[in-house]
């Protein structure tokens, strides 16, 4: 690639070398988890091994030093994965376009030390993961959030690799050379990732020439070749490459709810949307609300459904909880809204764009799944396929899906017609029954009342998170065993388990860990 | 012509209809472009109020009628004056104030009216001379049309007119000069007016007529019954008459590794722009499209983008308008624009769907060029070929619903079945038919709704 046209002193993605921006916390080029690479000032990456981790590592430290495993994945956090950074740095990533899912890689996060079994653990340290980057996985990407992007730099560079090499104390220097200089290194490598991991090729630079070779300050610049203004359509003025939209990748937290949306590995939009919030009852005791919302993608404007079913559910919630209303009839009416506002969107006109027109302008359309908790409840309310699965902290107790899809496949299976294997196997199993939407046949909100007497954990999610954690056991696998103190990094961790398993969906995934009261009573279900 | 209730200023409006789809490993994008521009022909020959010269309302357009006066024009003598009264209808059509000139062409060009490298300001004066100039035309001569060219070229040269057009009557062949001092003529004249050419009777060489109209951007047409010359030139000055803004270039923005196949017009006839491009700064070229008024015209760009992965999406070109500064000196003005996009997506049913548009206007593409290649087989002889060829055109024509090209179609062959494209050759073929429908074969009709 045209060094000439990158600023040397600018940070890279290690996984495609696209410049970064202090802020950034996934690359927007290839969806590279940044978390970890020392950015420069602004951010304070490495911290985290010393710091949120820093119990752990106090945790798992004394405990693993002097453990015949050192090198396993789990140690990986604390002294393997140190050794092994540079042998990381020099692996090419692989064949796809490094996506989010470092966090999955990271099995040293665990808090009481366990391996994760997320795919990325198994291959060891930062070995399997794209260069650099990974190994420092839960760096910031646990504590890295949208309230924390613009910390003023406290850690630097510098203190990164202090971190670093404090973290590693035996091979210190070697640590601190990969975080102080992983913009560097990873220019390195970066002939490969274009040409192999980036499918939109960049341009060759030769016919690049004529790209204003250094953007003003301050101006976009395209995310694929590097040398290109982004125009006001928000493509490249040069390689003509769409640039990351808001959605494609989104995170949010709240104390006690967090949730992460993306758009994949196959589709060129993210027609998911999520809403969380937390507001309280009228006794005072808080309540917590999360929606997801699946896009249908044979609707016309399925981003704009979902996102105004979201919204309209969550605000709908806001407004009947703090007022007294029952939580399941709250979620029964915000369901209702989202409705109506999905189906105001089918009157509006399409946009300009005219691109959908294949599309024959179905009406717009999405699924529905939420979750309230609130005074020892937990509620449920769906409308589609999307679902919410029970893990419970324990995990040696049994988890659940507390939602029936309204699909094909669920409906003969509940018919009694076909068994769930067969049901799933066949061609029809993911077409949907049920769904919001101006031609819907007639909406029926389910919803249901649960109040679990042990602590667990919340997962609200959209197919494309559940297609590659189908059952109980699968989904409660793939969340990692501290989802409960960092329901951030949790969900983050589910959506690199779908992108790992090829991202063929948008996937997104609310999490709500459920605490119980000192008076945990046994759980009842209030179903309708 | 005139509609007040609309905006003053002409109004451009790109749309892109495309299926931006592709499965992996696409590569190759069509996308019909349809630029439609109203607010021309509403002023009444007022200039617009800060539009600027470019604008050619009233004064601000220049007209020069060459009028083929060579023997051939004597045979027989109602040529002559069915072109006289034609030439007259046409100066009768000119709007007050439009800026005009009458050429006689034979082997060499002379100027009627009102002669000595000027023009004339019509009003009902200058009008009636000129009427009265056209009496003395006689035929006698040759025919060299690029010296016709070339004086319409000196007289509009110099016109302070925002629309320059020239409106060409020939009866023979271009005999009295080589095909290369007319083909070097068109070149010297392309992008300085706007032209349309007219064969009056059969003795005319289609592909000499139709070659000017369209490096010219102007309109070809055969009047095989001289008598039928007056209406023509009435209508074909009507529609110079509502032209608002000339120089208009429909700009090609591509990215970085996108190669061009090919930009047609595809309505309201069918003309490849894909070698009239210049070049307009990075990555962009301008291609012709001569002046506007009320009315709506297609293209169809077909480019060739880089591979990419399955969710990628590029923009794979932007299409704008583009009328250049009348100065020459400031950035041209962008009056509207489009995008043309590409997705890989693994839906089958999205990647496999094709545009309703770009089926229609392939469709209409490949009509124009089996009537020509039918037609050029008929003539060599190769009646199979011919057949083959012609079927294809009635097939074409009649799935499409271009009704206009059927008929002239039916005047060659006789239709066993056109659904299938059977058809048998005529024995017995009007000259004047064959012309037409060579003349008339990029005829295109639009998409029926």
């Amino acid at each position: 690639m045209s060094q000439s046209h990158q600023q040397p002193a600018l940070p890279t993605c290690p996984g495609c070398e696209e410049p970064l921006d202090a802020g950034d916390r996934f690359c927007g080029a290839c969806g590279h988890d940044l978390s970890a690479v020392p950015t420069g000032p602004g951010d304070r990456p490495t911290m985290a091994v010393a710091v949120p981790p820093a119990g752990q590592a106090a945790e798992a430290g004394p405990g693993d030093a002097g453990t015949p495993d050192a090198g396993a994945p789990r140690a990986g956090a604390v002294e393997g994965g140190a050794v092994r950074w540079p042998a990381a740095a020099e692996t090419d990533s692989s064949d796809v376009p490094a996506p989010v899912h470092s966090p999955a890689d990271v099995p040293g996060t665990d808090s009481d030390g366990r391996p994760l079994t997320g795919p990325g653990a198994e291959s060891g340290g930062g070995a399997g993961a794209a260069p650099g980057g990974p190994a420092h996985e839960e760096a910031g990407a646990v504590r890295v959030r949208h309230d924390h992007r613009a910390a003023p730099g406290g850690g630097t560079a510098t203190g990164a690799a202090a971190d670093a090499g404090g973290a590693a104390r035996t091979t210190g220097d070697r640590a601190a050379a990969v975080a102080g200089a992983a913009p560097d290194g990873a220019a390195e490598p970066g002939g490969d990732p274009d040409s192999g991991d980036f499918p939109l090729a960049a341009p060759d630079p030769r016919t690049a020439e004529h790209a204003p070779a250094a953007p003003a300050a301050g101006e976009k610049v395209c995310v694929a070749c590097r040398s290109g203004r982004v125009d006001p359509d928000g493509y490249c003025e040069n390689c003509g490459h769409a640039q990351p939209r808001e959605r494609d990748h989104m995170e949010q937290e709240l104390d006690t709810v967090a949730a992460v949306s993306d758009r994949g590995l196959r589709h060129h939009r993210n027609e998911d949307s999520f809403a969380v919030s937390s507001t309280a009852l009228p006794d005072g005791s808080p309540a917590v609300v999360a929606i997801v919302c699946d896009g249908v993608s044979s609707a016309s404007r399925p981003d704009e459904a979902s996102a105004a079913a979201a919204t309209a559910a969550n605000e709908a919630l806001l407004a009947a909880l703090p007022r007294g209303t029952h939580p399941q009839q709250a979620m029964h009416e915000a369901i209702v809204a989202a409705s109506e506002a999905v189906n105001a969107l089918a009157q509006e006109p399409a946009g300009a764009m005219g691109h959908d027109a294949h599309r024959h302008q179905n009406a717009p359309a999405c699924t529905l799944v939420g979750a309230v908790v609130a005074g020892g409840l937990l509620i449920v309310g769906w409308v589609g396929d999307s679902r919410v699965y029970w893990v419970p902290e324990d995990r040696t107790r049994p988890t659940a899906r507390l939602t029936e899809d309204d699909s094909w496949a669920a409906q003969m299976v509940a018919a009694g017609l076909m068994n769930e294997a067969e049901a799933y196997a066949d061609d029809r199993a993911h077409a949907i029954t049920g769904w919001l939407g101006a031609d819907a046949y007639e909406l029926e909100p389910h919803t249901a009342a649960f109040k679990p007497d042990r602590p667990g954990l919340v997962v609200v999610c959209t197919d494309g998170l559940w297609n590659y954690a189908e059952s109980g056991e699968e989904m409660a696998a793939a969340v990692p065993a501290d989802a409960q103190e960092r329901p951030l990094h949790a969900a983050q961790v589910l959506v690199g388990h779908a992108l790992d398993g090829g991202g063929h969906d948008n996937v997104t995934v609310a999490l709500l860990p459920f605490a119980v009261g000192p008076d945990g009573a046994g759980s009842a279900r209030e179903s309708v | 012509m005139a509609n007040f209730s609309k905006s003053n200023v002409p109004q451009f409006s790109v749309e892109v209809y495309q299926n931006a789809f592709l499965p992996e490993g696409g590569r190759e994008v069509n996308a019909i472009v349809t630029v439609t521009s109203t607010g021309g022909g509403t002023t009444g020959g007022i200039p617009l109020a800060g539009s600027g010269p470019a604008y050619g309302t009233g004064p601000g357009a220049a007209v020069v009628l060459m009028v083929d006066c060579s023997g051939s024009m004597d045979y027989p003598p109602t040529k002559m004056r069915n072109a006289r009264d034609a030439t007259a209808a046409a100066i009768d059509t000119l709007r007050e104030g439009t800026l005009f000139a009458v050429v006689a062409g034979t082997h060499v060009a002379r100027e009627v009216y009102p002669g000595g490298g000027r023009l004339a300001v019509a009003d009902a004066h200058t009008k009636a001379l000129a009427k009265d100039a056209l009496r003395g035309l006689s035929a006698g001569g040759g025919t060299a049309i690029g010296t016709w060219l070339r004086l319409a070229d000196r007289l509009l040269g110099p016109a302070d007119a925002g629309i320059r057009h020239g409106v060409l009557l020939t009866d023979g062949r271009n005999e009295h000069e080589a095909p290369e001092d007319l083909r070097a003529a068109l070149e010297s004249c392309a992008g300085r007016f706007t032209c349309d050419a007219r064969g009056v009777g059969t003795d005319w060489e289609v592909k000499e007529v139709t070659g000017i109209a369209s490096a010219l951007l102007g309109t070809a047409d055969i009047v095989a019954d001289p008598s039928g010359l007056a209406d023509d030139f009435t209508r074909m000055m009507e529609n110079v008459m509502g032209k608002e803004v000339a120089d208009v270039a429909l700009r090609l923005w591509t990215p970085v590794g996108v190669e061009i196949r090919f930009v047609k017009q595809v309505a309201p006839s069918v003309a490849d722009l894909t070698g009239r491009r210049t070049e307009a700064g990075p990555r962009a070229g301008d291609y012709p499209t001569g002046s506007w008024g009320d009315e709506s015209r297609d293209y169809h760009v077909c480019v060739r983008v880089p591979q990419a992965g399955i969710g990628q999406e590029m923009l794979a070109a932007r299409v704008s308008l583009i009328l250049p500064d009348p100065s020459g000196a400031g950035a041209p003005q962008t009056l509207s624009q489009g995008l043309v996009r590409a997705v890989w997506t693994d839906d089958m049913a999205a990647s496999t769907s094709i545009n309703p548009q770009v089926a229609h206007y392939t469709g209409q593409a490949e009509l124009a060029q089996v009537i020509q290649q039918g037609l050029e087989a008929r003539k060599s002889g190769d009646f199979d070929g011919a057949t083959a060829k012609l079927g294809r055109a009635v097939q074409l024509a009649s799935a499409s619903g271009n009704q206009d090209t059927a008929r002239l179609l039916s005047k060659v062959v006789d239709v066993v079945d056109a659904a299938t494209g059977t058809v048998r050759l005529k024995a017995k073929v009007a000259e004047a038919d064959e012309m037409t429908l060579e003349t008339r074969s990029t005829k295109t009709v639009r998409v029926k709704k």
